[in-house]
């Protein structure tokens, strides 16, 4: 792949078609979205299967200098790639998600869909500083009329806070990045993961960027804006906030904070871990009792997010690739969950749990799509969620005890409010007669869901398809950290080896002596 | 330096005075008949003169060569780029006239007046000389002919009530002004015995003197009502909106430039080493032209008023550039008007297009909800207008706030910085209503008239301008605008 522009191409190829969808009619839009779209995950496969693993830390770079200031870098490593087959993944789900949902001003619709995926690739694809904060920042505009123009009864005030809160965030970062390349003489992100800043200005480094991060990951008590928008985007709009955009947080903490500022991270990790520990508690409390879908799984992914923030603050292997799990996995899973919703609100046109009920009797299928999902939520193990929430548990708990408890008990909260929004909507009584007379998934929406479903198997079973392209990228990071890194309370100590492998068949003494008789 | 290399140096001026002077002889003898084929000859000669100033942008020319009539003007590159923006400026809302007079509603009179361009020319004429002034006598010939020109623009609609009380106001308040100004410039004269840019700060060594300092103080204050900074901003919404809309596109642009750039020549020329005692000014005066610009448009429900408070909150931004006095500042202060200008320019002219079948012009919220499905390109361009302004990449009013605030952070006034991106996210709260209404909310399709071609083609071309397509201008736009503040700075 020498010097083949892939991810130029993957940035021009949905421009292109997003282009195309304001000149052409509502069907043809709509085909051209799904064409564009899933040749751009076509062209994701090809990188993924070009990506060297254990190869240079940035691959696929592609340099040409702009004008002041800005330069277009591209280059990617595993975790960028990983997020990246997130966002190409979930985009040709998220068109035929909007198949027949949307029906008026499809080809602008569509349009804003393509942008989005522009955008994202260019976020997680981004060198230079500059480049990253525009394609952060840009996104603020598909995104905003995709929630006022397509979205629910509520869209104007959930989209005003959405731009608002969103915004107020990020500009404090754009000072920051100012300072930064002032001082580093660079806007190389590579070149500024390894300067060194001096430590009192990390501080306040580090706290732009986190009001950036923060409100998009979203950290409680800036969360607010993401159940209004939640359930007030349409359901394809919900996909790609709940799987993408709240990624970039996250991203951001591993690209941006982490790295660059290691001693303020770790001076400011009991901040993290605390609004993580209110996080995971208090929003799995607020999802229990919700009567809105859309808002239940809103909130069970701040609640989910909050376990990535305190798997990275952990400082430690275990918490950075658990939390790269938990991102894919809950990218995926929630995604997914959104689209369940959204089936079933397309026939009945309301997400109130309460009009639901005995789904599986009638929608055996989606009931079998529904549970997958719903297990996966909850974090079963064979599901993709397990593997990321059991590796950033694992590392906390070296990081500290206390916070490992309190994140624990959100898994079980987080069983406790999906099996139960399950049990209303799948099981019990058919209470209503239109809910019973729902017709099973049709072939658009098996589409949708298989796909998703095997890849949440896939990671469950196999994760080290997905880890392994980020092993290198992660133990780059942890060994940048080491040095600032806080000591954990665990105290764990290596005992010694034993003699035999731990899974190794205990062989009976008098075997032989059986065999003899 | 003798007269002729003087001449040869304001060439642009002496062709837009006599384009001026003869034009106003056909029209006082061809009448109002003549309108038209006037403002096509006023376009042209401010296109010609515009011509004329390329070789020297292009050079970047500064230093002794460009003082002309011993020193009282100077025609180096910073003259020469806000020149060139005011005669761009000027030029559009010459073009987007013609069609708001014939239809013009709001007076009870129809039809251009052929002094129209004939003014434009003279106010145009004057922000050349205010924008080449190296001395206090020229700075005022050309602060009181754009002003007089300006107050009679304002009021070029007759029997319109609203047109002739935004002149009476401008008037009153101009002239407020202009003697606030006068008295400043006479303090500093008293103080420094000279009235000539370099002599003046000559004579400012060391610690300011009580009375110069309030000579600084009315000075500013003095440039600050003109420029529409707060807290001199008062005059600002009612005058644009009693203004005819073309007037007011022509308001919000070139005026603008040319009292920033003058304020900037002043401030940094003439107070250059003791910046000290400004920069405190403007700083104050920046953030509160940001802050108070966006809070005061946030309940605006006419349209016009609340591009003028939104003009309040950009100059804000340039003011930002100025207040971190050094090279870099400068430059960012010009690419951002430039930006500006590009962005209201882009916005009245919408603004003119909004008009019903019998030509009415809207100029409420009301009026334009839905405007996305009725017109879509005026909406869509207005939408990227309205994203530009406030400042979202990848948008090209983005880039102006970057520069703007990479040169505030570079010169270490990063709370300073912090405090005025945090305020610009105000703004943003009155620009996406103006999405929301043309995109979020059921269309009432009233804005069915038909737009000129010449408002069509400055629409498209200030929305390409500030769409992505802006950014490959950058390259010499950045070259032409640090030339320009190399060249101011040449003598501090």
């Amino acid at each position: 792949m020498d010097g083949f522009p892939i991810l130029s191409i993957m940035l021009l190829v949905p421009l292109l078609a997003g282009i195309g969808c304001f000149f052409v009619g509502t069907n043809a839009s709509r085909w051209l979205a799904l064409a564009g779209t899933l040749a751009t995950f076509a062209l994701g496969v090809i990188l993924w299967a070009n990506y060297e693993i254990g190869g240079s830390q940035w691959q696929f770079t592609e340099r040409a200098e702009l004008f002041a200031g800005f330069s277009y870098a591209l280059g990617i490593d595993g975790i960028a790639l990983m997020l990246i087959m997130l966002s190409v993944f979930l985009m040709p789900i998220c068109i035929l998600a909007s198949w027949s949902a949307i029906q008026k001003r499809v080809g602008e619709y569509m349009a804003a869909f393509l942008f989005m995926e522009v955008l994202m690739i260019g976020v997680f694809a981004a060198q230079d500083l500059f480049l990253f904060y525009i394609f952060f920042e840009a996104g603020l505009i598909p995104m905003y009329l995709i929630i006022g123009v397509w979205g629910g009864d509520n869209r104007i005030y959930a989209s005003y806070k959405f731009f608002l809160y969103t915004l107020l965030g990020s500009v404090l970062m754009l000072i920051a990045m100012f300072w930064m390349v002032a001082q580093a003489g660079t806007a190389d992100i590579p070149t500024l993961m390894q300067y060194d800043f001096p430590v009192g200005p990390q501080f306040w480094l580090f706290l732009a960027f986190f009001a950036s991060f923060a409100v998009k990951m979203p950290m409680w008590p800036v969360h607010t804006w993401l159940p209004d928008a939640h359930v007030q985007a349409p359901t394809a709009g919900s996909v790609i906030l709940a799987g993408v955009l709240l990624k970039l947080g996250g991203y951001g903490f591993i690209r941006f904070s982490l790295p660059m500022f290691p001693d303020a991270s770790a001076q400011l990790a009991w901040l993290v871990f605390a609004l993580s520990m209110v996080a995971v508690v208090y929003t799995s409390l607020v999802a229990l009792v919700q009567h809105d879908m859309k808002k239940l799984i809103a909130y069970s992914s701040v609640a989910h997010m909050a376990l990535v923030t305190a798997g990275l603050f952990a400082f430690n292997v275990q918490g950075l690739e658990g939390a790269m799990m938990i991102m894919l996995g809950h990218g995926l899973v929630s995604g997914a969950l959104f689209l369940c919703v959204g089936v079933i609100y397309d026939r009945l046109h309301t997400r109130e749990i309460d009009r639901y009920g005995g789904l599986s009797i009638n929608m055996p299928y989606y009931a079998l799509f529904f549970m997958l999902f719903t297990m996966a939520s909850v974090g079963l193990p064979g599901t993709s969620n397990f593997i990321g929430e059991f590796l950033a548990l694992a590392g906390i708990y070296q990081a500290s005890t206390w916070v490992a408890l309190i994140c624990t008990t959100g898994i079980i909260l987080g069983a406790a409010y999906m099996l139960y929004l399950y049990r209303r909507v799948a099981f019990g009584d058919q209470k209503n007669a239109d809910a019973a007379a729902m017709l099973d998934l049709d072939k658009r929406e098996w589409a949708m869901l298989a796909p998703i479903a095997a890849v949440v198997l896939w990671m469950g079973v196999y994760p080290e398809s997905f880890l392994a392209p980020m092993r290198a990228d992660i133990a780059t990071l942890d060994a940048r950290l080491a040095s600032a890194a806080p000591d954990g309370d665990s105290q764990l100590q290596a005992g010694a080896p034993r003699d035999t492998i731990a899974n190794a068949m205990a062989r009976p003494e008098h075997e032989e002596g059986e065999g003899a008789h | 330096m003798d007269y002729a290399s003087s001449f040869a140096l304001i060439a642009p001026e002496l062709l837009l005075t006599g384009a001026g002077l003869i034009l106003l002889l056909v029209a006082a003898f061809g009448g109002d008949m003549m309108a038209r084929p006037i403002a096509i000859l006023s376009t042209a000669a401010l296109f010609g003169a515009g011509i004329m100033l390329v070789p020297g942008l292009h050079s970047g020319v500064m230093g002794l060569d460009t003082y002309a009539f011993g020193n009282l003007m100077r025609t180096d590159a910073f003259a020469l780029f806000a020149k060139a923006m005011i005669y761009l400026a000027a030029i559009g809302c010459l073009m987007i006239a013609p069609a708001y007079f014939a239809t013009a509603s709001n007076g009870n009179e129809s039809g251009m007046r052929a002094e129209y361009s004939i003014l434009v020319l003279f106010a145009v004429l004057g922000m050349s000389i205010m924008v080449s002034a190296t001395d206090f006598m020229t700075l005022y010939l050309g602060l009181e002919l754009n002003s007089l020109a300006a107050y009679v623009l304002a009021s070029v609609l007759r029997n319109d009530s609203k047109s002739a009380e935004a002149g009476l106001k401008y008037f009153v308040l101009g002239a407020l002004a202009s003697g606030i100004l006068l008295y400043g410039m006479s303090l500093l004269y008293g103080f420094t015995g000279s009235t000539d840019f370099g002599a003046v700060r000559a004579g400012l060594t060391g610690e300011l003197a009580i009375g110069a300092l309030f000579g600084l103080v009315f000075v500013l204050a003095g440039l600050a009502f003109k420029i529409a900074a707060v807290p001199f901003h008062m005059w600002t919404p009612d005058v644009y909106e009693g203004a005819p809309t073309p007037v007011t596109a022509f308001f919000a642009t070139a005026p603008k430039v040319a009292a920033v750039a003058l304020t900037a020549r002043v401030t940094l020329e003439v107070f250059g080493e003791q910046s000290d005692a400004w920069q405190q000014i403007v700083m104050f005066v920046a953030l509160a032209s940001i802050i108070f610009g966006a809070l005061g448009a946030i309940g605006q429900e006419n349209l016009k008023r609340l591009l003028a408070y939104s003009s309040i909150n950009n100059v804000g931004f340039i003011l930002l550039g100025l207040a971190v006095a050094n090279e870099a500042g400068a430059s960012a202060m010009l690419i951002y008007l430039f930006v500006y200008v590009a962005m209201s320019l882009g916005s009245f002219v919408a603004l003119l297009m909004l008009r019903g079948e019998d030509g009415t012009l809207f100029e409420t919220f009301d009026d334009i909800k839905g405007l996305s499905t009725t017109q879509p390109l005026i909406a869509w361009a207005l939408l990227l207008l309205m994203f530009s302004l406030a400042g979202i990449p990848p948008l090209l009013g983005f880039y102006g706030k970057f520069v703007i605030f990479q040169a505030t952070v570079e010169a270490g006034l990063i709370a300073f910085g912090a405090i005025a991106i945090a305020a610009s996210v105000i703004g943003a709260f009155y620009y996406i209503k103006f999405v929301k209404v043309m995109f979020f909310d059921e269309p009432v399709d009233l804005v069915k008239g038909k737009s000129g071609a010449a408002h069509w083609v400055l629409l498209i071309l200030t929305a390409a301008i500030i769409s992505p397509l802006g950014y490959l201008l950058t390259p010499s736009i950045n070259d032409l605008a640090g030339k320009a503040a190399e060249a101011l700075f040449l003598i501090s």
